[in-house]
């Protein structure tokens, strides 16, 4: 694959002449306004990016971003997705999927274009609720979700986005939310993991399942909810304006967390992991966190780049063609042959 | 002809037809019999239609009636068209096979049988009574049975194989006697063995063993009883370089013949399934022609990353049976809509559900023309036989680059695994179609216009990766000329009405008639696989004086243009069809004849009679 030149854009170049049709105040405007904003300063080309999409509110997302774009069905966009990079390995492909699209119909798929390691981003709108179809529960609507096909409250138990994608083989794991201001860092993170790179985005679904992130979104008191991780630097989260830093502390005994308090900014006294994003154990154990006794977890928390998927088939093929040529004529009188000989008024 | 010849095969030295059933259990090797005994065919210089017939199950338990695997031949000295109605011979390994081939054996066929299986527990299995062999039950049959068993460990005892391993050259014994049988060269099967077991020549040499011990058991048999060397001379053939061709390996070579013509690449998304799977084993062995090969996660990820492929400017190939086709639904619908080359091979088989899947038929032509949600019209095409499939599949690869559609390759299981001579083709001899990209805007007033269409109503193929040409398509109903969404009701109606003319106005070759005259008391209308039993039935009853003509269509849909016009000449239609009469429907509904069904689904194909029969008594009503 050949490296591509990075060129100068500005957010306007990515904008297209199509009027958004989200509905006012969706979380998926601030979405695309920070890839908008990301993608000028990855130094990416128009012409070689494309943004490929299932079915859903998240799915138009290709129609506003003035790239390439192939808006296909419900939950086969990373199929879409695994064709184009195999057929050109060099563009730069997003996937854009919701948890409905992505983990319902589509979970089979984002299965296998995990395993395979197919370099793109996927980008996973996560609202825990169907919104193109009127407020359904999802995969990853929490119990005792109360919709129009679960009026008593849903009694399904919700999936994890990111523990599916870790079990999936996923070599990227990074999580933000829709408003967030470090959400362009896990992009660009996200852009330069080779493979393939999974991005859960929390989103708020101002209609049918409004504020539903707000115990770890919401401005107020959001230090104490969220840890934001970073490679090399300690698991810490809290006010340290007002000197209340906690950390993640592992409990040997038990194979798990505890939070503590760290004073005096003495992180390593208070016995605080470092987080590494190589790590794929310590990746589980950030998923696993049960929120509440513990902050939600954001940031790049698993990156651990292995062989790509089409570059494993280029050079497969490079090897198989090794000395071969693509002569029709020998292939088609290949094998055990007889000619049958023609008479002077019938020549061969 | 052969099949009807009321003389027993024995007592004929030079037929010009024979039919030769090879049926044992499913692990007793008959499929690869039939192939060896099927190339030998081929290199003494005989025209030949083969006929695989097995179950579904790789190894079902041994012995057991559901078990057997019959591999049939029809080879002669004058054209075949079909494996044949009814054996001439019967090589039965046990007793499961005898009795489940016994009855399409013709009266004073031959039964060469291996006596040593037929021992009591396989008797038992096989639900005899008595000994067939023994209790004078195969009377009006010539019989010849002796310990094939006993000869073949005798043959390679000097190899030292356990008893096991040396039975397994049974098969091979079998094909040395029937080689002899037939006056065959069995050099090309001793280098194919030798080939075939390069790494342990102790197996190869055991196998030659065998061959040679079933050739030399011939020569000595032929003293004392019914057994006789028959001699069928070579057909005459146009001139040229043959090979043999199964239908899945034609339909591959078609479609990397189709690719190279477009002068692209070609992915290939399936999904393993009977009986379309060996397309996916041959192509994924021909990456030096440029293919690349994906076996996807399912059938649906199977052709939407073939459609991504097309998107990225590749030929997109898919491929699969009935079931896989039904799962492929949705996504060949995206296709139509943003109107993407692709290329769908349906190798039907019995169907509902998982029906028969290693048996034939052509019940899935409703769901080719007509099996998506929405107006989505696309192209079939299909092929008659397994060396036609090779010229089907560039057609297909063509109408889909020059017209920008998804086009549906109709095959069956009975194409796919079928064997028949093919001369092979001059590759200069087929027009190139090259595919063309869009590069620069076409738009003088703004933006590119990625459904702006040219004259045969195709839209323009834009690679992702070229500059300025942006764009963004999808399922939702498009803007004329943008592509934008837009849901307005001239719109879509401009739009559904551009879809559907695009296809109707393929330009598809007018049609002709295959065997026959132009007009006359009686048509039979064809299309796929029962092309061999039309032809050979309508053949017939024209030499017997009868009325009758074979109309053959390649394209399903659209129809040629002169087709309605040509059936009208005739004063009956009649539509033989392994299904319960699609294209009868069909020809109703585009053409307005009364064109009356013939139908069959039985697994297997038409024979001859049965069409003969039809024939007569269509003229006689």
């Amino acid at each position: 694959m050949t490296e591509v030149a990075k060129i100068e854009t500005t957010l306007k170049d990515w904008e297209t002449d199509q009027e958004v049709r989200w509905c006012p105040g969706c979380g998926d405007y601030a979405i695309l306004k920070a890839v908008q904003r990301t993608l000028p300063q990855l130094g990416s080309d128009p012409k070689n990016t494309v943004f490929i999409s299932g079915i859903g509110c998240s799915s138009r997302f290709p129609y506003y971003m003035e790239t390439y774009g192939f808006h296909t069905i419900h939950g086969r966009a990373p199929a879409f997705a695994t064709g184009v990079k195999l057929a050109n390995p060099d563009l730069d492909v997003w996937l854009v999927t919701g948890d409905g699209d992505g983990l319902s119909i589509g979970g089979n798929h984002m299965m296998h274009v995990l395993r395979r390691n197919v370099n793109m981003q996927i980008m996973l709108f996560n609202n825990e609720i169907y919104g193109l179809t009127k407020g359904q529960y999802s995969p990853t609507s929490r119990e005792h979700t109360r919709t129009p096909t679960s009026p008593l409250g849903s009694v399904d138990h919700p999936a994890n986005p990111c523990a599916f994608a870790l079990g999936s083989g996923a070599r990227f794991i990074g999580r933000g939310f829709d408003v967030s201001k470090n959400l362009p860092d896990v992009l660009k993170a996200a852009h330069a993991h080779k493979g393939a790179a999974f991005i859960e985005i929390f989103q708020n679904c101002i209609v049918y399942n409004k504020d539903v992130f707000d115990d770890f979104a919401a401005p107020k008191g959001a230090e104490d909810r969220q840890l934001w991780l970073e490679h090399g630097q300690p698991m810490l989260f809290g006010n340290a304006k007002k000197g209340e830093v906690k950390g993640l502390k592992l409990v040997p005994e038990t194979f798990s967390f505890e939070v503590v308090e760290v004073v005096d900014g003495d992180w390593e006294a208070a016995g605080v992991c470092v987080h590494d994003a190589k790590n794929r154990m310590l990746a589980h154990m950030l998923i696993e966190l049960e929120f509440g006794p513990f902050p939600m977890p954001l940031g790049v928390i698993y990156d651990d780049p292995a062989e790509t998927y089409e570059s494993a088939v280029v050079a497969e093929r490079a090897k198989a063609v090794e000395g071969k040529d693509n002569n029709l004529a020998k292939l088609l009188a290949k094998g055990q042959t007889w000619t049958v000989s023609g008479t002077a008024q019938d020549p061969i | 002809m052969a099949t009807q010849d009321a003389d027993p095969i024995t007592h004929n030295a030079s037929p010009d037809a024979v039919v030769v059933r090879f049926a044992g259990d499913s692990g007793d090797g008959m499929q690869l019999t039939g192939g060896q005994f099927t190339l030998s065919t081929a290199l003494a210089g005989n025209d030949l239609a083969t006929f695989p017939d097995f179950p579904a199950e790789i190894r079902a338990p041994q012995g057991t009636l559901f078990g057997v695997s019959a591999f049939q031949i029809n080879f002669g000295s004058r054209e075949i068209s079909t494996a044949g109605d009814a054996p001439d011979v019967l090589v039965a390994m046990n007793p499961a096979a005898l009795k489940v081939n016994l009855s399409s054996l013709k009266p004073g066929g031959l039964i060469i049988a291996d006596s040593g299986e037929f021992t009591k527990r396989n008797l038992e299995k096989a639900k005899y009574e008595s000994n067939p062999l023994g209790d004078g039950s195969l009377a009006q049959w010539d019989l010849l049975a002796f310990d094939i068993s006993a000869l073949t460990i005798e043959a390679v005892k000097d190899f030292g194989l356990g008893n096991k391993d040396a039975l397994r050259s049974k098969n091979m014994w079998t094909l040395g006697l029937a080689l002899w049988m037939f006056d065959r060269d069995r050099q090309p099967l001793i280098d194919w063995l030798n080939a075939k077991f390069k790494t342990k020549p102790d197996i190869a040499a055991a196998n030659v063993a065998a061959l040679n011990a079933g050739h030399a058991y011939g020569e000595t048999a032929e003293l004392s009883g019914p057994l006789k060397q028959l001699h069928i001379a070579p057909v005459k053939s146009d001139p040229g370089l043959y090979r043999t061709i199964t239908g899945a390996e034609a339909v591959s070579l078609g479609l990397v013949a189709g690719a190279q013509l477009a002068g692209l690449p070609m992915f290939f998304g399936g999904y393993p399934i009977t009986p379309a799977s060996s397309i996916l084993h041959h192509l994924a062995r021909l990456k030096e022609f440029g293919v690349t090969t994906f076996q996807a996660e399912d059938e649906i990820a199977a052709i939407c990353a073939s459609i991504g492929a097309s998107y990225a400017g590749q030929l997109g190939v898919t491929s699969s049976s009935g079931p896989g086709i039904a799962l492929k639904g949705e996504a060949m619908g995206l296709a139509v809509m943003t109107e993407m080359p692709l290329v769908i091979v349906n190798s039907q088989r019995g169907g509902p559900s998982t029906g028969l899947p290693t048996k034939t038929e052509q019940s899935d032509l409703y769901q080719a023309v007509y099996g998506r949600n929405g107006d989505a019209p696309i192209p079939v095409v299909a092929a008659s036989s397994p060396g036609d499939v090779f010229e089907c599949a560039i057609e297909a690869c063509r109408i889909a680059v020059e017209y920008m559609t998804p086009v549906m390759l109709l095959t069956d299981g009975y194409i796919a695994n079928a064997a028949e001579p093919w001369k092979v083709p001059d590759v200069d001899s087929f027009e190139p179609f090259t595919a063309k990209f869009l590069t620069e805007n076409n738009n003088p007033d703004g933006k590119v216009l990625p459904y702006k269409r040219d004259a045969k109503g195709a839209r323009p193929w834009i690679k992702p990766g070229t500059p300025g040409l942006m764009h963004r398509i999808g399922g939702i109903e498009k803007n004329e000329g943008t592509g934008n969404i837009d849901y307005s009701p001239e719109n879509h109606q401009a739009m559904t009405d551009a879809r559907k003319a695009k296809i109707d106005g393929i330009t598809v070759p007018d049609q002709g008639v295959t065997l026959g005259d132009e007009g006359g008391k009686l048509a039979v209308v064809g299309w796929g696989s029962t092309f061999g039993p039309i032809r050979r039935a309508v053949d017939n009853c024209r030499k017997k004086g009868l009325d009758v003509s074979h109309i053959h269509f390649r394209h399903i849909w659209p129809l040629p243009a002169n087709s309605g016009e040509l059936l009208r000449k005739y004063d009956k239609v009649l539509v033989p069809e392994m299904n319960t009469g699609q294209f009868k429907t069909v020809l109703r509904d585009q053409l307005l004849v009364d064109a009356q069904p013939y139908t069959k689904t039985s697994g297997q194909p038409f024979k001859i009679a049965e069409l003969e029969a039809a024939i007569e008594l269509a003229l006689a009503e």
